[in-house]
């Protein structure tokens, strides 16, 4: 039996100095879920995937992954436990291919060696032809299989964000945590990523999502954390959040209604 | 380096893959035409393309800038000069010393490796640059107390590469044909160079040279797709370092004399040039840029001075100087017009056998 949460976070905390990024900041993610991260300009949510990842190292609290505890793993290893992330202001490999980049992706969950790319003996052979045939599929699943062989750097923004997202699936993810995909696309754009997140949930992986398209945020979350100024303010559906008073006076910064159409 | 999947090769390729083979096996005879020296010089064009292809192993796929490459180089020509020679009176075949100087190499990759792992652009140059001092001052210096290196005076008499009564080294008429000692080690090298090249083009091409790439490309990124940064920068020291001591070690060979003195640092500038001037990254563009450099002094020491004799009459700059001068010419003009280098790195563009789009 599989324990309902695939990540709880104990009373996180990371200072920057003065600055507190986050405060104690406890939630649980359940299996399956989208699970939102909203709250104003820096109020943390960017500082907590990186502590997540294992960027930076928390000065006090706990994650617990997949049942097991992830503190002080190294990025890499964070990705090999399960976590793939992307970056809120894109980090794809600019000078290789779309493919390529997705490829890289295979890198963890594939083990040819020096011996083997010299050699080229039947399993890397395999191996290789598997992590491509995987490449071109994820590629699909995201819709940018027409510019496999385009330099990452030439292909339109909205593709690189999700170009992105394919290289962080191509690691096998079991939560996939997506650091603003939606900024700076257009409203079909964001219909289409949407499309997409659904996508990625029904094949059963749950997604951790910081954004600030509203719209986004509620019609696709099914649980949201807000955050402001590194503290947890409200946690809950999408709808008991945005009548949150908190939330809306974190936002507006008073008594406003929020309005949610823009 | 566009197809690296086993689809069969169209006859045109293969009709274009002897003609290069007939001209490199007649290369050395054509040299021969215009003088032995040319021979040697080809010998020198080859040993510094697997040079560069080291290095660019470290700079061109993995990203990061090493100036004291040439330690390597030296640890490969030490290896076999103190393993083949009348300096410790031991005398081991060729084929024993150049997997030990590889290996030796290597292990000295990982150990400047190492403290430089968390060390990026002008800081890692700095620390390699450093490493490289440091090899050749220690050559130059363990003389005493015991005498390893032999010091300034280097070591000499070193034996050529040889099996039984057959030596690289002499003239020799083989099915009638009369090889000269540079041009049967041609031969050898030209061998040893197209592994060297075969191994680099199959790196690259792998999950490990896509890790490298990732690494130069973005670290943070890398790490955060799985990629053990640290053992992969250590490998993609350690996989140039073996090259630079294969190379050291046929360099040893071939010119049967070592000293400190042929390590220096602007050695380790001139592969690193290679390397820039070819296109960082790019195999084809390396070799090419390694030809060139090795070439470009060659020509201008034969050129240079009967010209300056017939437009002056006199020589006014000797060959040495107007290199240097024009070497520096190319680079500055290089880097203005052509930043990526001569032959850059394209897009490698895949084919899958039926591209199909599949969703899951």
């Amino acid at each position: 039996m599989k324990p309902l949460s695939l990540l709880t976070a104990k009373g996180v905390s990371k200072r920057f100095g003065g600055v507190h990024a986050l405060a104690d900041v406890s939630f649980t993610i359940n299996h399956g879920e989208i699970y939102g991260l909203i709250g104003p300009n820096g109020a943390g949510k960017t500082s907590l995937f990186n502590v997540l990842t294992g960027i930076y190292v928390p000065d006090a609290g706990s994650f617990v992954f997949d049942g097991e505890p992830l503190d002080r793993v190294k990025p890499n290893d964070v990705a090999e436990r399960g976590i793939a992330r992307t970056f809120q202001n894109i980090r794809l490999f600019q000078n290789l291919s779309a493919l390529e980049n997705v490829m890289i992706g295979r890198h963890v969950r594939t083990k040819a060696g020096v011996f083997g790319a010299m050699f080229r003996d039947k399993s890397t052979l395999a191996e290789e032809a598997a992590i491509e045939k995987r490449a071109y599929e994820l590629l699909g699943y995201v819709g940018v299989a027409k510019r496999a062989n385009d330099l990452a750097r030439h292909l339109a923004y909205g593709d690189q964000r999700r170009l992105e997202i394919a290289r962080a699936l191509a690691t096998e993810p079991k939560l996939l945590a997506l650091d603003e995909p939606a900024a700076g696309m257009n409203a079909t754009e964001t219909q289409g990523l949407k499309r997409l997140l659904e996508d990625i949930r029904r094949d059963g992986i749950t997604i951790l999502l910081i954004e600030h398209d509203m719209k986004l945020v509620m019609s696709v979350c099914d649980r949201v954390l807000v955050l402001d100024y590194g503290r947890k303010i409200a946690e809950g559906s999408a709808a008991e959040v945005q009548n949150d008073p908190k939330v809306i006076a974190a936002y507006l910064g008073g008594e406003v209604s929020l309005d949610l159409k823009g | 380096m566009k197809a690296h999947h086993p689809k069969p090769i169209p006859p045109k390729a293969w009709a274009g893959l002897a003609l290069v083979a007939v001209a490199l096996a007649l290369l050395p005879f054509a040299a021969a035409l215009v003088g032995q020296a040319w021979v040697r010089i080809l010998n020198f064009a080859m040993i510094y393309t697997m040079l560069a292809l080291g290095l660019n192993i470290v700079v061109g796929f993995a990203g990061l800038l090493d100036l004291g490459y040439i330690a390597f180089y030296a640890v490969g020509a030490y290896v076999y000069a103190l393993l083949a020679s009348p300096h410790f009176g031991i005398h081991l075949p060729f084929w024993a010393i150049l997997p030990l100087g590889a290996g030796l190499a290597c292990i000295f990759g990982v150990l400047l490796g190492a403290p430089t792992l968390k060390l990026r652009g002008d800081y890692l140059a700095i620390v390699t640059l450093g490493f490289g001092e440091i090899i050749r001052i220690f050559l130059n210096n363990l003389n005493a107390p015991v005498n390893i290196s032999n010091g300034p005076q280097g070591i000499n008499l070193i034996d050529p590469f040889r099996i039984n009564d057959f030596s690289l080294a002499r003239a020799d008429t083989i099915l009638g044909i009369q090889f000269s000692g540079p041009q049967k080690y041609y031969y050898v090298l030209l061998l040893v160079t197209i592994g060297v090249v075969i191994v680099n083009f199959r790196l690259q091409n792998s999950r490990l040279g896509r890790a490298w790439e990732a690494i130069r490309e973005d670290e943070v990124a890398a790490k955060a797709m799985g990629i053990n940064t640290r053992n992969i920068k250590l490998l993609a020291f350690a996989m140039g370092a073996s090259f630079g001591g294969i190379a050291g070690a046929i360099f040893s060979a071939t010119q049967q004399f070592v000293s400190p003195e042929s390590f220096g640092l602007f050695e380790s500038v001139i592969v690193l040039s290679m390397v820039v001037l070819g296109g960082m990254g790019n195999i084809p563009g390396v070799i090419l840029g390694a030809i060139m450099l090795t070439m470009l002094p060659e020509v201008l020491r034969y050129t240079m001075e009967p010209l300056q004799m017939a437009l002056f009459g006199r020589v006014l700059l000797d060959a040495e100087t107007v290199r240097l001068l024009v070497f520096g010419i190319a680079l500055v003009a290089i880097m203005l017009y052509r930043p990526a280098g001569l032959w850059p790195s394209a897009v490698r563009k895949r084919e899958l056998e039926t591209p199909k789009v599949v969703a899951e």
